[in-house]
């Protein structure tokens, strides 16, 4: 498949430009830009990234290799980074990972036939008071996992709709009332 | 003591007022107030020196986990040259157990923005670059929209609240990469590179982004700052336990009923942590063991912790470290072994692979206790592993190496019968 920048683009990498002192410098936010057009980040892309940013591909592909977040590899449309890392180890991250893998029938790392679910394991994401916990693809927290809570994720999805953001209430905001 | 009032204590970093987020809230709430006092300098009482003095006499310390007098840190800056010069807030905040900055963006952004505002003041910085790690993405957007309404009230940009000087600041997104959270991994990070730490010196005070001076400062420790200039440094530094004083996000997770960010000055007592705050170990179970300050401090056993309080200087004479106040607590069915194999994935999964000791080593320290966790290991394992942390610890560009073994370290030595009941017995173990 042939992949380019249309104006628009260009025009919003340009933006991202005028933030930093050097071209180099707006790389992880292009390839942000571009994983966020794309769906992922093959060579191609990274190479359309490299031109736009005028810097060598191997620096591009350099930095792309380096950061988990980057999708290397097609994957699928919603991924599940599932925290099984310290507090959420704790607190079940692997009996919901291992859910996860039996109810879509893939293990970690690989993506559903249909293209529609990857799983991944993945480290810690912040949210320890809140475990178990995972990401749907880079962006959405769900918190305080639980079986319920993952059919029902699921079938959202399967319907297209992503969870919404959930705001957790500090509990020493809980307590006293203004 | 100090603290013994703290069931009164009412947050100062993430007061309960509604809608504080947004910024006309802020503003009624006394918010910028901060920054117009130093910037119009009434005479000469918020001089650029002042400031940084009044921030080093308070004694606030770094709350990303290295601890290190604030204030100090801002007088390394060289004298203005001319060229630029920069921030890095350390939003990065990947530390396993951590979970505080976030509720700084989500609930009280502006306060974090004023500090940074007020530290560029203070060291003549007209750029900074605040890094937050991808995965927070939604408050990353949070943190964008505050930005953008300081933009808007001039609080943030050319000639800022009339006071002739420009600063910017923006909002860097990272891609995944605990090493990112330490500094000069993180200035690479910025600089569009693969995040691989440099070496120190020269210090980023002396060439730090672009080869230019730049100070970094975690999100939680800039937004003290503001606090500072509205209350004074005495005040400040009369809250909490006298050589690490202020308020301080607990993150608490873990067996616990009531797991959360919690806001209470340095210096509480962990028992009163558990036993009043986090409403006490779940299910009725007996505490094992506790990780204070995120997964690289030094595990404590349950009965290492009486009388022993959330501040550097106590944490220190009993073994471990404050860090960044994440703490994990764990019950009595916690499987140590199983808990300490997965520690060591998380660093071998996210060592950077510059330096040969941490690359390799964590890989070692992850395939060793794998093999413990599977019955297959021998005593004599626990002992090289010990010598692999000697061989991994202060060898390395960074600190990663080092935080790596101390999980190792105090895990094994801590809980040694654990790892002993779980090797296989062999020709070495009654010797």
């Amino acid at each position: 498949m042939e992949i380019a920048f249309d104006k628009n683009d260009l025009n919003e990498i340009e933006k991202i430009k005028a933030k930093y002192p050097t071209n180099m410098a707006a790389v992880m936010a292009v390839l942000w830009y571009a994983q966020e057009k794309f769906g992922h980040l093959e060579t191609e892309a990274q190479n359309l990234v490299a031109h736009s940013l005028d810097l060598p591909e191997a620096h591009v592909y350099g930095v792309a290799s380096f950061y988990t977040q980057y999708f290397k590899k097609k994957k699928g449309k919603y991924v599940f980074d599932v925290c099984t890392c310290f507090s959420c180890q704790v607190c079940g991250g692997y009996d919901i990972l291992h859910y996860l893998e039996e109810k879509l029938g893939i293990k970690a790392g690989e993506t559903t036939e249909d293209g529609l679910f990857s799983i991944e394991e993945a480290e810690c994401l912040g949210a320890c008071g809140y475990a178990p916990v995972m990401q749907i693809t880079n962006d959405i927290y769900v918190n305080h996992l639980t079986r319920d809570k993952v059919d029902k994720v699921i079938d959202g999805l399967r319907e297209g709709k992503m969870p919404e953001f959930e705001s957790i209430p500090l509990p020493q905001h809980q307590t006293e009332e203004n | 003591m100090a603290n013994a009032d703290w069931k009164t204590y009412k947050p100062l970093l993430l007061p309960n007022i509604k809608n504080l987020h947004e910024i006309d809230v802020y503003e009624k709430n006394g918010g910028y107030k901060a920054l117009r006092t130093v910037l119009e300098n009434k005479d000469s009482k918020w001089t650029k020196e002042n400031v940084t003095n009044e921030v080093k006499s308070a004694g606030l310390r770094g709350r990303g986990g290295a601890g290190f007098n604030t204030g100090l840190k801002w007088s390394f800056m060289p004298k203005p040259d001319g060229g630029p010069r920069y921030i890095a807030a350390n939003g990065d905040e990947s530390e396993p157990g951590t979970f505080k900055d976030r509720q700084i963006f989500e609930y009280n952004p502006h306060l974090f923005i004023e500090g940074a505002l007020i530290a560029a003041y203070a060291m003549s910085i007209t750029s900074v670059y605040v890094y937050i790690r991808g995965e927070y993405n939604s408050w990353i957007q949070k943190l964008q929209k505050a930005v953008d309404d300081a933009y808007k009230k001039g609080y943030i940009g050319k000639n800022v609240l009339g006071s002739g000087m420009d600063i910017d600041l923006y909002v860097h997104k990272g891609a995944g990469a605990y090493i990112c959270g330490e500094e000069s991994s993180l200035m690479e990070s910025l600089e569009g590179k693969r995040a691989y730490p440099r070496i120190k010196p020269p210090f980023p005070a002396q060439r730090g982004i672009w080869g230019r001076p730049t100070t970094i400062n975690n999100i939680e420790t800039l937004s003290n700052v503001p606090l500072i200039i509205n209350n004074g440094a005495s005040w400040y530094s009369s809250m909490g336990a006298e050589k690490h004083p202020g308020p301080v996000l607990y993150g608490l997770s873990g067996h616990i009923n009531k797991p959360g960010v919690y806001e209470f000055t340095t210096g509480m007592l962990i028992t009163d942590l558990l036993n009043e705050v986090a409403g006490g170990m779940r299910n009725g179970k007996k505490l094992k063991a506790l990780v204070p300050g995120g997964s690289s401090t030094p595990i404590l056993r349950a009965d290492q912790i009486d009388g022993v309080r959330m501040d550097a200087e106590s944490l220190r004479q009993v073994g471990s470290m404050m860090g960044t106040a994440g703490m994990l607590f764990l019950d009595e069915d916690t499987d140590i072994v199983d808990f300490l194999w997965r520690i060591t994935h998380f660093y071998h999964h996210e060592s950077c692979g510059q330096c040969t000791p941490c690359r390799e080593g964590t890989g070692w320290l992850e395939k060793l206790l794998l093999k413990i966790k599977n019955g297959e290991g021998e005593i004599r394992d626990l002992d090289i592993l010990l010598d692999l942390c000697t061989q991994m610890e202060g060898r390395t560009v960074c600190a990663l190496a080092d935080a790596a073994a101390w999980p190792v370290r105090y895990t094994i030595t801590r809980f040694r019968e654990e790892f002993e009941s779980r090797c296989k017995n062999t020709i070495f173990a009654t010797a």
